[in-house]
C-alpha cells in the first residue's frame, strides 16, 4: 500500500503556513532538518505540562515518570535500529557529538601515531574535522575512499586501502549531497576482515531507510533525532556493548558516575557512563515519539514513497536546459537532488525560489571537499521526505524556469 | 524583497565593469565567505596623494556578492584611502539600493570586508570591519 501523503501532511502543522508574500511553504530541505508532526510536538508539550522533573535517583512521582519516559524512549530507539539492548544507545546532542564521542573516547584510547583511519571523499564535515583534530594531536594518518564521477564510492581503491590495515573505517551510510546510499554491509564486512573497527554516520540513513545495526554488524552508528521528525538537541550513538564497556568515559559530571570521592570516581554502567549532567529529557521524549510516528507508518513505505518522488524529480530536473545534477541515478540514492544552474549562483537560485515559498538549501552543505572534487563552489539542493508530493516537485521545476528567465 | 534582483544588480553581476586583476598593484587582498564559499580578491593602485586610482575585483559568488563588489570598485576610484576606511554596512546597502536579511548581508559585505582588510593590511576579513 502506498503512502497517503494528504493525511500525513495534516500531521505537520508547519506545512499549512505561508511566507510573508502569501505563498504556501514548499519544504524541500528535510536533509538539513525535517519538519515535526503534531504527535512529536505534543509529546514534548505533555512532558513539560505533566511530568517534568530531573531523571534518575528522584523517588517522587514526577521523577519516576520523567525517568521512565526518558528510558522508555531509549528502548524505542534501540528497537527502531534493532540494537540488541537499549544499553547500547547513548544519548548525545546530535550525529556530530556522537562521532566526536567515538573520536574522544574510543579513538584516543586506541589509536597512536601512524595508525590509519579510512574515511571517504563524500563525508560531511562532522566526519572529517574530528579526525583532522586527532591527526594534529596524535599523528594518526587519514586516507580516503575516492568518489567516482557518478557519485559512488570506489570500492576497488577501498580494498587496497584495507591492505594498509586501518584501525578504523568511518563512512556515511547516505550522502547528504549526492544522496548516494553506500553499500554499508559490504564496506563493514571488508573492514572487519582487515581487522578494523567501523563507525557509520547514519544522519541521513536512519530517517529514510530501514536500518538494522546487527544485520549491518556496525560497531558504532551515529544519528540525529531532528532529521527524522524529532526535535533538535538530541541524537544517539549506537555502540556494541563490548566496545562501549571498554571505553573510558567522555564527559565527566553527574549521572555518569557510580561513586565519587574527593580524589577519584568510578564510572557508571552503560549507557549512563557516557551521559554526564542533566540531559535533554523532553527532547528524548520527542525522539521516542518520532520513532513511534515513523514506525507506525513503516520505513519501507516511506522509502518507497521517497524513491518515487526522487525518480520523478530527477527526470523533471534533467529536462531543464542548464541544470547539472550530481550523484547517482534514483535507484542508488535517497531523496536528495543537488544541482547547479548554468550562469546562476546557487544562492540566487535558492533566494528566487523562496519568493514562491520553495525552501531549498544552497551552499556546500558542510561537504566542502566533495564540492571541490566536482570543481564547483556550491550547489542548490532539494530534498524529499514522507510529506512531499509530485506537485511540489512541479513547483520547484517551474521556479527554476523563473530563475532562468530572470537571469536569461 | 521583490527588488532584491533589481535590474541593476543582475546587470552588474552579468557584465561587471571592474572585474580583473592589477599587476603591479599597491594593495591586494583576498578572502572567502566561509558560509557559502564565495571568494573575492581586490587589487588597488593608489597615488602618492593616497587617492585610489584603479580598483578591480575578481572571484566567484552569488549575484549579490559580485554586484556589490563591482559597485564598490566603481565608488572608490578617485577617493582617498582615508575615506575608504570609513565605509561601512550602510554604504554598501546604499550602493545596492536594497534591504537584506542577515544571511544575504554577508554576501553583500564580503567585498567591503576584503577591501578594508587590504587597506589596513590585516590577515583576515573580519565582520568587525564593516559594523
Amino acid at each position: 500500500m502506498t503512502l497517503n501523503v494528504e493525511q500525513i501532511r495534516k500531521d505537520f502543522p508547519i506545512l499549512e503556513r505561508e511566507t510573508q508574500n502569501g505563498a504556501r511553504i514548499i519544504y524541500l530541505d528535510s536533509t538539513a532538518t525535517s519538519q515535526k508532526p503534531a504527535q512529536v510536538i505534543e509529546a514534548m508539550n505533555d512532558y513539560y505540562r505533566r511530568s517534568n522533573a530531573n531523571i534518575h535517583r528522584g523517588v517522587h512521582t514526577l521523577a519516576e515518570e520523567a525517568t521512565s519516559m526518558y528510558e522508555g524512549a531509549r528502548e524505542k530507539i534501540a528497537k527502531f535500529i534493532n540494537a540488541s539492548s537499549s544499553r547500547e544507545i547513548i544519548y548525545t546532542r546530535n550525529t556530530t557529538e556522537s562521532i566526536n564521542l567515538v573520536a574522544y573516547s574510543w579513538a584516543r584510547a586506541n589509536l597512536k601515531a601512524g595508525d590509519l583511519v579510512v574515511l571517504t571523499e563524500m563525508e560531511h564535515h562532522s566526519n572529517l574535522v574530528p579526525w583532522h583534530m586527532l591527526e594534529a594531536e596524535r599523528g594518526i594518518e587519514l586516507d580516503f575512499i575516492p568518489v567516482t564521477e557518478d557519485g559512488l564510492l570506489d570500492l576497488e581503491t577501498y580494498k587496497s586501502l584495507l591492505d594498509r590495515r586501518p584501525k578504523l573505517v568511518s563512512f556515511t551510510h547516505m550522502s547528504n549531497v549526492l544522496g548516494t546510499v553506500n553499500p554499508a554491509a559490504e564496506i563493514i564486512r571488508l573492514a572487519h576482515e582487515a581487522g578494523a573497527i567501523v563507525l557509520v554516520d547514519g544522519a541521513q540513513s536512519v530517517p529514510h531507510l530501514t536500518v538494522d545495526v546487527q544485520a549491518l554488524d556496525a560497531d558504532f552508528y551515529a544519528f540525529s533525532a531532528h532529521k527524522m521528525c524529532g526535535p533538535t538537541g538530541i541524537g544517539a550513538l549506537y555502540g556494541k556493548s563490548s566496545l562501549l564497556e571498554a571505553m573510558p568515559p567522555f564527559l565527566g559530571g553527574g549521572d555518569m558516575i557510580k561513586e565519587v570521592k574527593l580524589r577519584s570516581f568510578r564510572a557508571n554502567t552503560l549507557p549512563h557512563k557516557f551521559e554526564a549532567g542533566t540531559p535533554a529529557i523532553a527532547e528524548a521524549v520527542g525522539f521516542g515519539a518520532a520513532v513511534d510516528y515513523l514506525s507506525a507508518i513503516g520505513m519501507e513505505r516511506i522509502a518507497e514513497h521517497e524513491r518515487e518522488i526522487t525518480e520523478y524529480a530527477l527526470d523533471r530536473l534533467e529536462e531543464i536546459p542548464g541544470v547539472r545534477l550530481f550523484g547517482p541515478s534514483a535507484e542508488k540514492k535517497g531523496g536528495v537532488a543537488a544541482f547547479t544552474l548554468e550562469g546562476v549562483h546557487p544562492h540566487d537560485v535558492a533566494q528566487i525560489l523562496d519568493r514562491d515559498g520553495i525552501a531549498v538549501r544552497a551552499g556546500h552543505h558542510c561537504a566542502q571537499p566533495l564540492h571541490e572534487k566536482f570543481g564547483i563552489p556550491a550547489t542548490s539542493r532539494a530534498s524529499f521526505y514522507l510529506y512531499n508530493t509530485k506537485d511540489e516537485v512541479d513547483m520547484l521545476v517551474n521556479g527554476i524556469y523563473k530563475v532562468k528567465e530572470m537571469f536569461g | 524583497m521583490d527588488d532584491l534582483y533589481r535590474e541593476v544588480i543582475i546587470e552588474h553581476y552579468k557584465n561587471p565593469s571592474y572585474r580583473g586583476k592589477l599587476d603591479p598593484h599597491d594593495i591586494s587582498f583576498a578572502d572567502n565567505n566561509p558560509l557559502c564559499g564565495d571568494h573575492i580578491q581586490i587589487d588597488l593602485r593608489v597615488g602618492d596623494n593616497g587617492i585610489v586610482t584603479e580598483a578591480l575585483f575578481d572571484g566567484h559568488g552569488c549575484a549579490i556578492s559580485q554586484a556589490s563588489a563591482d559597485l564598490l570598485m566603481e565608488s572608490i576610484i578617485g577617493k582617498p584611502l582615508e575615506e575608504v576606511k570609513k565605509l561601512n554596512k550602510d554604504s554598501i546597502l546604499e550602493l545596492l539600493g536594497i534591504e537584506l536579511g542577515p544571511v544575504r548581508l554577508k554576501c553583500a559585505l564580503l567585498s567591503l570586508k576584503v577591501l578594508k582588510a587590504g587597506v589596513y593590511g590585516l590577515g583576515e576579513a573580519s565582520d568587525s570591519l564593516v559594523e
